[in-house]
């Protein structure tokens, strides 16, 4: 089995250039991840901010020995977000399909399928692989049993699952954050702006169960697998992914590069995650077979 | 290309349905196995293969075509039943499989080459390079665009596709990109994508509090509202959530997709083909929406005026009407 590989997920919040900048530099500089995805995954009205320190970090990224992948959208609908697309195809830079788009504009070039893209099955996997995938991210509604047969018969395929973050529910074409301000997208001020780790949605009676994040909606706990990395291993995963939140990525790293290295027990990681990870639930029900916003005590 | 007709496809939940839906002027049905195949795996819908095989031969015998969905994402190491699946609906004479997973969607252009393959929505294929995959590796023919898209924006991908489209014409307003969405999972366990039903009934109950009617999906309490207030079955997207310390439907209004205004827009699209969804409503619902549908399509190829308003207000959900993304406001 080769070394495990840990990511950092595409940003899916949309932070100001000059945080997003800093946030990249600090990555490049100290934390233990082998992968960066760069790139906007949720609304290309974001983009313009997004590309203004793409450059600068890319090139830090690599200069510090990062693969970096380009993460691209998940839902394309118009001419202007195709073309996009099509002008990195022929780049320097791997890219991450988060929509069936992005795989026909690569016509068979290297690349990683995202979780956007729904592969649930090994008839799937091989279409895919068979369009020049190289790894596969697999959907986070997956659960073990499933991830066993699609990860387990993946030959060199890589396959890559989200080992820490709120996880992603849905993507739309309407968006929330705008909805939840009295505005329209089309009118959105990009008002998602001001809320760096999404927007909170309660049920009627109190419960904190979603976050906004413009026009998409992930969970409100926290996805934490660090006690199934073990699991997730012998399942035939390599690579495994964080994704970003505004609270200390480069501990949060740390911790997961212990484990996955067998320098830590995931006990006393546990412990120490919790004092970094911030109030946030934590949940993992997916991955178990029970309802997402469940958390399910692993197994030691 | 001039298309005389837009094509009324028509819900067939059931065998009755189907024959309600035939004898009410549909051109084409649409119906699924009664297993995890397709996206509405409902306790008291669809079809085994024998009813199939008789939808079949009575829509055949009324000129009728007959479209099998088999539409969800098989689970990994379970693709039989899937590909079961598409050889019974080639076996009962169905005149095309509406199909989203990509290892589905090979499985039938190798094994079923002759059998005509549709794109479910479940797909989400909303631009013209997705839509061009599936016509390049699957021979698609037609695609059932996602409810997401503006009468221009349909127009646009017909024009560099040159697909045969199916669009939503009524039913209910699907604000996610559909097949993508885990919303009920993370409530329920139970996969959409995978197990065909969106917050299944046996997760769903109802309780009175104080006067107000509480909906819940699994454990989580989706929406209180008053008796005979509008409300819709408690999917997560119709649900109400607070933001801001503010109550509202986030996601979507209890409203329904009624877009029986614009067809003449959509057949100037160059639509082929309008989808009315709900195989899980009534025969009565079916009947009547079939109807006044083929009335407003006879009146609309004569060349009249269509004047259907407020028709259908018993049929939609929460009986409040909209044109969804056909608008471009509504994002």
């Amino acid at each position: 089995m080769n070394a495990p590989r840990l990511t950092l997920g595409p940003l899916l919040f949309h932070w100001s250039a000059s945080r997003r900048r800093d946030f990249y530099f600090r990555i490049a500089d100290e934390a233990p991840v082998d992968t960066v995805y760069v790139g906007e995954v949720v609304c290309s009205k974001r983009e313009p901010m997004v590309e203004a320190v793409q450059d600068e970090v890319i090139a830090r990224l690599r200069a510090a020995g990062k693969e970096v992948v380009l993460s691209t959208l998940a839902l394309v609908t118009t001419p202007r977000e195709v073309e996009r697309i099509r002008e990195r195809v022929d780049g320097e830079l791997l890219l991450e399909a988060n929509d069936v788009a992005c795989i026909q504009l690569l016509g068979g070039r290297p690349h990683v399928v995202g979780p956007y893209v729904n592969v649930f099955n090994e008839g799937a996997r091989e279409v895919v692989v068979g369009q020049g995938a190289v790894r596969i991210v697999l959907p986070i509604e997956m659960n073990i049993t499933s991830l066993r047969v699609v990860a387990g018969t993946a030959g060199s395929t890589q396959i890559e699952y989200q080992v820490f973050g709120r996880q992603p529910l849905s993507v739309a074409m309407r968006c929330y954050h705008a909805r939840a301000n009295n505005l329209t997208k089309d009118h959105c001020q990009i008002i998602c702006g001001v809320d760096p780790e999404g927007l909170v949605a309660e049920t009627i009676d109190g419960l904190e169960l979603l976050t906004v994040n413009g026009t998409q909606t992930l969970t409100r706990g926290n996805g934490v697998l660090l006690g199934e990395l073990g699991l997730l291993r012998e399942a035939g995963v390599t690579h495994f992914r964080l994704s970003p939140q505004e609270l200390d990525m480069v501990a949060v790293a740390a911790l997961y590069r212990e484990v996955l290295d067998g320098r830590r027990e995931v006990g006393e990681a546990v412990g120490a995650l919790r004092a970094v990870a911030g109030e946030a639930p934590w949940i993992n029900g997916f991955l178990h077979g029970r309802p997402g916003r469940q958390w399910v005590e692993p197994r030691a | 290309m001039t298309i005389r007709y837009m094509e009324l496809v028509c819900p067939a939940g059931t065998p009755a349905a189907l024959r309600t839906a035939v004898d009410g002027g549909a051109d084409t049905v649409y119906c699924g196995f009664r297993d995890c195949t397709n996206a509405r795996n409902y306790p008291g819908l669809n079809f085994d293969f024998d009813e199939l095989c008789e939808g079949v031969a009575y829509a055949h015998a009324r000129d009728c075509k007959v479209l099998v969905a088999i539409n969800t994402f098989p689970r990994a190491g379970d693709e039989g039943p899937w590909h079961r699946a598409v050889d019974q609906a080639a076996a009962a004479g169905a005149d095309a499989v509406i199909l989203a997973d990509l290892g589905v969607l090979a499985y039938a252009t190798r094994a079923q080459p002759q059998l005509r393959r549709h794109l479910s929505v479940q797909a989400s294929a909303a631009n013209a390079p997705s839509i061009k995959f599936y016509q390049q590796q699957f021979g698609v023919r037609r695609v059932v665009l996602p409810r997401v898209l503006a009468v221009d924006e349909v127009a646009e991908l017909i024009a560099d596709t040159g697909i045969e489209t199916e669009v939503f014409a009524f039913g209910s307003v699907g604000p996610m990109s559909e097949g993508r969405c885990f919303l009920s999972s993370y409530l329920t366990g139970l996969s959409p994508t995978s197990e065909g039903a969106c917050a299944p009934a046996s997760h769903v109950a109802y309780s009175e509090v104080g006067g107000r009617v509480l909906s819940r999906l699994g454990d989580v309490t989706l929406n209180s509202f008053a008796r005979g207030e509008a409300a819709a079955y408690p999917t997560p997207c119709k649900g109400r959530y607070v933001t801001h310390g503010r109550s509202s439907y986030l996601f979507e209004e209890p409203i329904g997709l009624n877009a029986i205004s614009i067809l003449a827009e959509l057949k100037g699209a160059g639509v082929t083909a309008l989808k009315i969804e709900g195989r899980q409503r009534s025969r009565a619902y079916v009947a009547e929406v079939v109807a006044t549908f083929r009335r407003a399509l006879d009146a609309l190829d004569r060349g009249d005026v269509v004047t259907p308003v407020g028709t259908l207000h018993g049929s939609t959900e929460g009986g409040r009407e909209t044109r969804g993304a056909y608008e471009k406001g509504w994002r």
